[in-house]
């Protein structure tokens, strides 16, 4: 991996992002730069309505921001770059389960028979096999939000943005979901930029992990994980996972301070 | 409790009965063609006041075999299907491009509000006037009062599609025109067909509006015909072929909304 380790994958300058409506403007974002290596894993934690969601929107060439810029250093301008994985399924309701998954596809022409393989596989990858044909309304928010990510990691992109994509499921297939980003992520040779709530999954599935603060988000702090690849469930209990965890919980104590309320 | 046995068929008959909606509309209908009849007898009322069912019905048959009948509802179903036609198409086209635009929409909605507004058997002579008492100002009749109903439900329809779903289908880097296919057309189906809906009824009203003012063919002048005779059966007669007309329109685009919108057991926020 030695080879991928210096080419940097996505690279955030300056990055500012303010909404503006009838009564002022809004500043979420506050010159925020990183940059993120080929193939990395990098997760993002902070306060609740601090701005990750439209960081991630950013990155993704969602919102044009106010001031300074995003890069995909050595990447085809025309290729698919970035999926993205919203915080809420966003599901058409109308299309089955299957036909949800297989929408980036039909978007991007492939042909039919590819898209069937395609579709088919990742079904089976996220574990909805027999739930083809159901439509969102009838899933559970756990299986919607296990689509959503379907329908993202089926077009294959390069870099993966998820905005905490297993907030909705329980401990243990949160766990599963995990392991298995990891394998993808493993397999693919993916880099990953992945908002969570949980410091423990944060630190498990990542090579770095970025702290925001409260809006307007500013990056505090950049804790690299030193823990071996690949990661097993036994390193949860690792002094060094004890001691990243216990780093990133004072910072978030630290900038969760009152004037984080809206 | 013990029932005896004729009431127990009875009761089996009345549920059956309540059941069986053909069966209850057929006899809804066979009453008051019956209190219709008694009424026009109790009465003594002449026929070009009040024509009894049976004369109706025989005006009816009459003119069914001649094929004036045929000839004059197909000529109202033409300008009708026509109206249709070009004002759902233009109420689209025009619906999709303020919708592109709030700029437009807000420069051209006073006028929407306000052209809605004027009924349309108002400007109906005036339409004749321009145009003719032929053809082309029915179809422009009916078009208009189509227009509106269905520009304001396609409107509607494009502007509620979810924000959130447009961001998936951007970040998807899906084309306009696959954000209209795969995106905007379902989505704002629903609201679209319920505009339909009204529309295809109104142009009913829009075409025998337009007869009414001028015209040569048409229920809406067989009604003029049969008024300026006295053959007030021949107006009847017209005016139950509109309501037939009418009821199928509404009937096709409610069993078109059925059909398209069989997915539509959602509704859920999702
Ligand atoms: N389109 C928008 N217009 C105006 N304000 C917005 C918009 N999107 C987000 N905001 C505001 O920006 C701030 C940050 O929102 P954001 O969704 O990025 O937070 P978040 O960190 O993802 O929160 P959470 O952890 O709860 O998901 C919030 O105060 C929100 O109200
Ligand atoms: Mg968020």
């Amino acid at each position: 991996m030695t080879f991928s380790t210096t080419e940097i994958a996505l690279e955030v300058n300056d990055l500012e992002v303010s909404f503006v409506d009838s009564d002022g403007s809004l500043e979420v974002l506050d010159k925020i730069s990183f940059s993120i290596e080929r193939n990395a894993f990098v997760c993002i934690v902070g306060p609740s309505g601090g701005g990750k969601s439209t960081l991630l929107r950013a990155v993704a060439g969602l919102i044009q921001p106010t001031g300074g810029n995003v890069l995909f250093p050595g990447m085809a301008e025309d290729k698919a770059q970035t999926g993205l994985v919203f915080q809420k399924p966003n599901l058409l309701p109308w299309r089955t389960l299957r036909d949800n998954i297989s929408l980036p596809l039909e978007i991007d022409q492939r042909p039919e028979a590819e898209i069937s393989v395609l579709t088919q596989e990742m079904i089976r990858l996220v574990g909805l096999e027999g739930f083809e044909k159901a439509y969102p309304h009838e899933l559970s928010g756990g299986m919607a939000q296990r689509v959503a990510i379907a329908r993202c990691l089926v077009q294959n992109p390069e870099i993966l943005l998820l905005d905490e994509p297993f907030g909705q499921l329980d401990a243990l297939t949160r766990e599963r979901m995990g392991d298995e980003l990891l394998r993808i992520w493993n397999e693919r040779r993916k880099t990953v930029l992945m908002v969570t709530h949980s410091i423990s999954e944060a630190i498990f599935l990542a090579d770095r992990v970025l702290v925001l603060t409260c809006r307007p988000a500013r990056l505090i702090m950049d804790l690299p994980i030193e823990l071996p690849r690949p990661r097993a469930d036994a390193m949860r209990y690792l002094p060094e996972f004890t001691e990243a965890a216990r780093l990133l919980h004072a910072q978030l104590k630290d900038t969760t301070v009152p004037a984080c309320q809206l | 409790m013990k029932e005896t046995p004729s009431s127990t068929i009875k009761i089996d008959f009345w549920q059956r009965l309540s059941r069986n909606r053909m069966l209850l509309t057929l006899l809804s209908v066979l009453l008051f063609l019956l209190i219709w009849q008694v009424l026009v007898s109790a009465l003594n009322l002449p026929g070009f006041i009040l024509p009894s069912p049976a004369e109706v019905g025989r005006k009816f048959l009459d003119v069914l075999r001649t094929g004036l009948l045929w000839r004059h509802f197909s000529a109202t179903l033409g300008e009708i299907l026509l109206g249709l036609l070009f004002g759902v198409s233009a109420a689209t086209l025009l619906g999709y491009a303020l919708s592109k635009s709030p700029l437009a929409e807000r420069l051209l909605s006073p006028f929407l509000v306000g052209s809605q507004s004027i009924p349309m058997a108002a400007i109906a002579p005036l339409l004749v006037i321009w145009f003719g008492p032929g053809l082309l100002s029915k179809v422009l009749i009916c078009s208009l009062t189509v227009f509106f109903p269905v520009l304001v439900n396609t409107l509607v329809g494009l502007r509620d599609v979810p924000p959130e779903l447009r961001e998936v289908m951007e970040s998807l880097r899906a084309s306009p025109a696959q954000t209209l296919r795969y995106l905007e057309i379902p989505a704002a189906l629903p609201v679209f067909l319920g505009g339909l809906r009204v529309g295809a009824s109104l142009s009913v009203i829009g075409a025998i509006v337009g007869e009414l003012v001028a015209s040569d063919r048409g229920l809406g002048f067989l009604i003029n015909v049969g008024r300026g005779q006295y053959d007030t059966a021949l107006v009847f007669v017209a005016v139950i072929c509109l309501v037939i007309l009418a009821a199928s329109l509404y009937g096709f685009v409610l069993l078109l909304e059925n059909r398209v919108l069989s997915w539509q057991t959602w509704r859920k926020e999702v």
